[in-house]
């Protein structure tokens, strides 16, 4: 007897030997790299690096998560602090990195480097996880966490607030871009996980009527530097 | 008649007739409907977009030897364990075996909709392990001890005072009618779930042949939760679901989302390429892949029908059917509910069962309007029709499909034919077709006209 996958890969080639018809299209798109070709029937994700700013604070309002802009990383710094003042944050868990550091040590309640142990319960206990990102997409108000960029995979999902400390100079207009950014700078050795973020966690599970804070996040803040 | 077309006759009347869930089920999808159009208008150009992802997952499903050999091989070099089954029944040893090679006690799940087709949970449960879904929707089915009602929004179906009195009755909460306060008593169960789970088993959406990595789509971020704490990982995909560029998600993505629930990306898009890696700090020491058949190369073998497969489970054919509106997910008695069910559950369990659901279609077009990329879905269930009459004709169809044959090519017959029945269309008017019954109840037979059309055309132009 044959194992399953050869006799999956037989099926398959046998199958495929009858070609398909392609789809009803409206027209064929161009060969190419799909986000290229795609690029001008997608939602828009700014020509310039100002217009991708107003689409990106646009589109995280409507998906109530909050942007902060900041002039400079002091202000980072405060914005955070005067945050966790007015929240009651009691613990904060951190992801070790030159931008979350500073803020971290200008924190008065409890604070906590979360890199270095996986210690889930803790984790749990923390009112609120500070990270970094890869990358920001203006066209979807998402943000790229991963795996290397944020504590890795727990840090930006369990405790129950997500604050994201970014560059301006990280927002990329499209999907597309950032795919192609993390490619680029990952190559072949990608973090073994890769997020994009829009906005706090949600259901729609019960009558369809949008509830914030599922079971990720109910909060989520981005403090966007310069 | 077979079991399951008896029962979907009668589950379908009754529930048409309940005009009360009805008015709720139209209620739940107004908002989706005002949602995703406005997520549509963003589009610069949504059908050409459609184009794009019809495209994208064509490419890969007329590949598919060659996508799914260079997926696994990056896949594996990853880190990740690849296993193959033929069937629901090899898929479910598999995962058995993992988890008592494993010794775990607590299992945790997010939404997997191929796992309710190989019933899973019943496999996990009946070995002795605990298994919780923990996607809202999935949690509150589970509860219920029923199906997914639809395969995007499992209990859209249930009203919040039954969902109050369900937790009330098992986690032994006080009654409250808000949906927030629900959904935080879920919440607050979960959560220490998670943190227990030696394994967590998700699904995927996509998986990206370039890279090796597989793609999830959720809302709650309880997959996130899922892959992150519990120390195995398992996903479970269908083998139609390969992609071959990390790039093609720039289109399938939102508009996955657009089309299946109004958003303009889903609040988590995840892609896994492996277990933990070196440096690190968390995430499962252990990631496993069962790709999985189960009749999925029997669609590939139609070619027709071979475009079934571009399918992203986004459940935009089920908001726009008239039939889904009126007889409820549940009456289909399938894993998937909606148009799409109709097409591909005769390919799964058999035609001669299942072929009445590509029946139960006012062959609209809504869904393939509504399709992200472009599955030629109310074609398929007229297909699907042709295909059953031709495995096995009934009766009738021998019958009458001859019997028009024969009539139709002598016009001497053709005429005395016509003579007779026009010659008799009142007497029939009194009578009871037993045959025509469903469709006589609400027609009349029309009034016989004094000659046929032949002789009117005769009398006026020769």
């Amino acid at each position: 007897m044959s194992d399953a996958r050869s006799e999956i890969f037989a099926r398959i080639r046998e199958a495929l030997k009858v070609k398909a018809p392609k789809p009803h299209l409206k027209g064929e798109p161009a060969p190419g790299k799909t986000s290229a070709v795609a690029k001008p029937w997608l939602p828009e994700g700014g020509e310039t690096a100002e217009d991708s700013l107003a689409i990106l604070a646009e589109q995280l309002a409507k998906l109530k998560a909050v942007l902060i802009r900041v002039p400079d990383h002091a202000s980072a710094a405060k914005a955070v602090a005067d945050l966790s003042a007015t929240k009651g944050w009691k613990k904060v868990a951190y992801h070790g990195h030159p931008l979350t550091r500073p803020i971290a040590a200008a924190l008065a309640c409890e604070t906590w480097e979360a890199d270095a142990s996986f210690e889930k319960q803790q984790l749990e206990g923390c009112d609120a996880g500070l990270t970094t990102c890869e990358a920001i997409v203006a066209q979807l108000g998402a943000i790229l966490v991963s795996s290397a960029s944020s504590g890795g995979r727990a840090l930006s999902i369990l405790p129950h607030v997500h604050v994201v400390i970014a560059e301006a100079s990280q927002v990329v207009p499209d999907l597309g871009s950032s795919l192609a950014l993390v490619q680029a700078r990952h190559g072949k050795d990608m973090p073994s996980m890769l997020s994009y973020i829009t906005g706090p966690s949600r259901t729609g599970d019960i009558e369809r009527i949008l509830v914030l804070g599922a079971h990720g996040p109910k909060e989520l803040y981005l403090i966007l530097v310069g | 008649m077979s079991d399951s077309k008896a029962i979907f006759l009668k589950d379908a009347t009754v529930n048409a007739a309940d005009g009360d869930q009805r008015a709720f089920i139209r209620k739940a999808l107004g908002g989706y409907y005002t949602n995703r159009d406005l997520q549509k208008a963003r589009y610069r150009d949504w059908e050409r977009a459609r184009d794009a992802a019809s495209m994208a997952k064509w490419s890969a499903v007329n590949d598919l030897a060659n996508v799914l050999e260079k997926f696994t091989a990056n896949f594996e070099r990853n880190g990740g364990v690849v296993h193959w089954a033929r069937d629901a029944e090899e898929a479910r040893a598999i995962i058995l075996k993992i988890a008592k090679d494993a010794d775990a006690k607590a299992i945790v799940k997010s939404k997997c909709m191929t796992s309710e087709e190989i019933h899973l949970n019943d496999a996990l449960e009946k070995a002795g392990y605990g298994v919780v879904e923990s996607d809202l929707g999935e949690f509150i089915q589970q509860l219920r001890g029923e199906a997914p009602y639809h395969f995007v929004f499992p209990c859209m179906h249930v009203k919040r005072e039954a969902i109050s009195e369900l937790f009330t009755q098992h986690l032994g909460t006080a009654p409250t009618d808000s949906p927030e306060e629900l959904t935080m008593i879920a919440r607050r169960h979960l959560r220490q779930l998670y943190v227990d789970a030696d394994i967590g088993i998700t699904g995927a959406n996509f998986l990206v042949a370039e890279t090796g990595q597989i793609s999830i789509t959720e809302n709650e971020g309880n997959a996130r939760l899922t892959a992150a704490l519990p120390r195995i990982h398992i996903a479970l995909s269908g083998i139609e679901k390969v992609v071959n560029h990390l790039d093609d998600l720039s289109v399938l993505l939102p508009m996955l989302a657009t089309a299946g629930a109004g958003q303009p990306m889903t609040c988590y898009n995840t892609l896994y390429s492996g277990p933990r890696k070196k440096g690190e700090c968390d995430g499962p020491e252990e990631f496993h892949l069962v790709l999985m058949d189960n009749a999925r190369t029997r669609i590939l073998a139609d070619p027709e029908q071979r475009d079934a497969l571009h399918c992203i489970r986004c459940g935009a054919c089920l908001n726009v059917c008239p039939i889904f509106k009126n007889i409820g997910g549940l009456a289909y008695g399938t894993t998937y509910q909606g148009p799409i069910g109709s097409v591909i559950t005769p390919h799964l369990r058999g035609l001669k069962q299942w072929n009445h659901l590509s029946g139960a279609s006012s062959l609209c077009g809504a869904c393939t309007d509504a399709c992200p990329v472009r599955i030629d879905l109310h074609h398929h269930l007229l297909h699907n029709r042709r295909n059953a009459t031709k495995e096995s004709p009934t009766l009738f169809d021998q019958v009458f499909h001859n019997g028009f044959n024969f009539v139709i090519s002598r016009p001497w017959l053709f005429a005395l034919g016509g003579r007779i029945f026009r010659a008799t269309l009142p007497l029939l008017q009194k009578l009871p077709l037993p045959y025509m019954g469903a469709w006589m109840k609400t027609r009349d037979l029309p009034k016989a006209p004094a000659q046929s059309f032949r002789d009117q055309w005769k009398n006026d132009h020769v």
